[in-house]
C-alpha cells in the first residue's frame, strides 16, 4: 500500500494532476459565473469563495509535515511549495475583491479601513505576511537565504494562518461552527509541531533537515 | 458456475486480438470515461443547487402609496434567494432551499397587553383590516448590503388603533413563530430563539411603519417571512421581523434578539445611521444588490424627512 503511494507520488504526473486538481476551484468558479450563478451578491460571493480557499489551502500546507511523519510518506514534500503557493494565490484574488469592490481602487481609505477595523486588520496582515513567503519560495531563494534562515522566515506561515482564522471568525455574525471547525483544524496542526519539538520521543534525525 | 461446451459459441464471440492485448488500458480508460462522468455530475449538482420558490397568490392591491421610492426594484429572484432568516440557516441561500414546507395555514396573530381591546386575527382577518397598499422601499440591512423591495401591506398603526392601548403602552413588542421540528436548523443558529423585536409606541405607530403581507404583487414566500411580517424602512433589516405571531404593548423597552445576542453591536434604536459605524465593520457604505460597487448609506435610509423628529435631541451615537 505504502509503496503503491509512494509510486503515485513521486510519478511525473503526480504533480501536474495536483496543479490542475488546485486549480479546480477556480473552474468551479468559472462555471458558476458563465451560468450567471454567482447568486444575489456576487461580489460577495467571490469574497467568501476566494477566503475559504485561502484557508483551505493554509491548513493543507501546514498538513503536510505532519502527514509525511504520520504516514511516513516524506514523497509529500514534492507538494508543499505549490499548495502553499495556490494559498497565496487565492488570497491575492480575496485581496483583489476587497481594494476593487469594497474600497473602489482608494488605497488611502483601505488603509483608513486596515488601521480602524480589528478583522480587516489580522486579514491584511494575514496577506502582507504572505508576501514574502511567496517571493522567497523558489530555490535559489532557499539558497541565497540559507536553510536555516529561510525554514526560520517561512514559519510565519503560522501567524498568517492564525491571522487568517481571527479574520474568518470576527467576521461571522452568530453561527460560528465553520471558523471553530478551521481554528481547530490549525491548532491540531500547531500543537502537532510543539509535540514535535518536545524531547519526549526519539526522532529519526534524517527527516529533520527537510521538515519545519 | 458450470461450463458448457454444446458449441454454442461461434467466432463472431472470440474477443478480437487488439482488444484482448490492450485490455488493460481499455478498462483503464472506461474507469477514467466513468470517473469523469460522476465528476461532471457532481461538479454540476455542487455547482448549480436546485433552489424554487413556492408560487404566492395573488393579492388586490387597491392603493399605491406616495411613501414609494422610484428607485430601480430588486429582481424578485434576488430577494428571494438573499435572505437571512436564521430558523431555517445561516447562510444566505439556506432559507430559499429550507423553508419551502414551513406550514403557514392556520395562522393566528394575536394583540395583546396593554390594551382596551386585545384580539387574535387570522391571515383572513389581516388581509380585509384595511386596503393593502403597495409601498417600493429601500431596506438596508445590518451587514452592509440593501434591495428595493415592492413590498404589500398597510400601516402597522391600523391594526394597534384597533386595540386601543392604554397609557401604560410605551413599547410594542413582536414575536416570530418557533417550533424547532419545521426550524431543525434554528439549533444551529447562534441566536436565542424565538426571535423577538421592539419598537417605541411612536415609532410603530409610525405611518410608514409597514404590516406587510406581500411583494410583487402577490402574498410574502415563506423565506421573506410568510405571512405577515414587519417593515420599518428607516432601521436595519433585522428590526423587520418576520412571521409574526404575537404584538403585545408593553410599558417597558422590549429585549430584542440581536441587542441580546450582542449589545455591542446591535442597540434597540438599530436606526439606519452612516455615521455610527457597526463595531467591527463602516456603516457609511452598502452595496445595493445587483451592483458591483458600494454606495453611500443614507441617514435613516433616506427617511429623514418622516422620522427623524422622532429622534430630535436624542445622541444618536449613544442610542444606536
Amino acid at each position: 500500500m505504502r509503496a503503491s503511494l509512494r509510486q503515485i507520488l513521486t510519478a511525473n504526473w503526480a504533480k501536474p494532476v495536483a496543479f490542475s486538481a488546485c486549480l479546480s476551484p477556480l473552474g468551479f468558479l468559472a462555471a458558476r459565473a458563465f451560468h450567471g450563478q454567482l447568486g444575489a451578491n456576487p461580489v460577495e460571493f467571490l469574497q467568501h469563495f476566494t477566503g475559504d480557499w485561502t484557508l483551505r489551502f493554509l491548513l493543507i500546507t501546514l498538513a503536510i509535515t505532519p502527514l509525511r511523519r504520520l504516514l511516513n510518506l516524506p514523497d509529500l514534500i514534492r507538494f508543499r511549495r505549490m499548495l502553499g503557493l495556490f494559498a497565496f494565490t487565492y488570497v491575492c484574488l480575496h485581496f483583489l475583491t476587497y481594494i476593487g469592490p469594497d474600497q473602489s481602487f482608494n488605497f488611502a481609505g483601505m488603509l483608513k479601513d486596515v488601521a480602524k477595523r480589528p478583522f480587516i486588520t489580522v486579514g491584511f496582515a494575514a496577506f502582507v505576511l504572505l508576501i514574502p513567503l511567496a517571493i522567497t519560495s523558489t530555490t535559489g531563494w532557499i539558497r541565497r537565504l540559507g536553510g536555516k534562515n529561510w525554514q526560520m522566515l517561512h514559519r510565519l506561515i503560522y501567524v498568517a494562518a492564525i491571522c487568517g482564522v481571527v479574520h474568518y471568525y470576527w467576521l461571522v455574525k452568530s453561527d460560528h461552527r465553520l471558523p471553530l471547525l478551521y481554528a481547530v483544524i490549525l491548532l491540531s496542526l500547531l500543537l502537532y509541531r510543539l509535540v514535535a519539538l518536545l524531547p519526549l520521543r526519539p526522532r529519526p534525525s534524517a527527516e529533520r533537515s527537510i521538515a519545519t | 458456475m458450470a461450463t458448457k461446451h454444446d458449441g454454442d459459441l461461434t467466432y463472431a464471440d472470440v474477443t478480437p486480438k487488439t482488444v484482448y492485448y490492450n485490455r488493460r488500458q481499455i478498462l483503464r480508460a472506461m474507469g477514467i470515461a466513468g470517473a469523469t462522468l460522476v465528476g461532471a455530475k457532481v461538479f454540476e449538482r455542487l455547482a448549480f443547487p436546485p433552489a424554487q420558490v413556492a408560487a404566492g397568490t395573488k393579492l388586490n392591491v387597491t392603493v399605491k402609496s406616495p411613501f414609494s421610492t422610484t428607485e430601480k426594484e430588486t429582481s424578485f429572484d434576488d430577494v428571494t434567494h438573499y435572505n437571512n432568516y436564521y430558523e431555517f440557516g445561516t447562510s444566505k441561500t439556506d432559507p430559499s432551499r429550507n423553508a419551502g414546507k414551513f406550514r403557514i395555514s392556520p395562522w393566528t396573530v394575536s394583540v395583546e397587553g396593554e390594551c382596551k381591546k386585545p384580539g387574535k386575527y387570522s391571515m383572513d382577518d389581516i388581509i380585509k383590516l384595511a386596503p393593502l397598499e403597495e409601498r417600493i422601499y429601500r431596506h438596508r440591512c445590518v451587514e452592509g448590503w440593501s434591495i428595493v423591495v415592492p413590498w404589500i401591506g398597510y400601516s402597522l398603526s391600523n391594526i394597534l388603533k384597533l386595540a386601543e392601548p392604554n397609557e401604560k403602552a410605551k413599547f410594542v413588542a413582536f414575536e416570530t413563530f418557533y417550533e424547532p421540528g419545521q426550524m431543525p436548523w434554528a439549533s444551529s443558529s447562534g441566536i436565542q430563539l424565538p426571535y423577538v423585536e421592539g419598537l417605541r409606541v411612536d415609532e410603530a405607530m409610525n405611518p410608514l411603519t409597514l404590516l406587510c403581507v406581500g411583494m410583487y404583487g402577490e402574498s410574502l414566500p415563506n423565506q421573506d417571512g410568510a405571512p405577515v411580517r414587519l417593515v420599518v424602512p428607516w432601521k436595519y433589516g433585522f428590526k423587520s421581523i418576520k412571521s409574526i405571531i404575537k404584538i403585545r404593548f408593553v410599558k417597558g423597552e422590549p429585549p430584542t434578539t440581536w441587542n441580546r445576542y450582542a449589545p455591542s453591536e446591535y442597540g434597540f434604536y438599530s436606526n439606519v445611521n452612516p455615521n455610527v459605524d457597526h463595531p467591527r465593520w463602516s456603516q457609511a457604505t452598502e452595496r445595493r444588490l445587483g451592483e458591483i460597487f458600494k454606495r453611500k448609506t443614507l441617514m435613516f435610509n433616506g427617511y429623514s424627512d418622516q422620522v427623524a423628529s422622532m429622534y430630535a435631541g436624542m445622541d444618536l451615537k449613544k442610542y444606536y
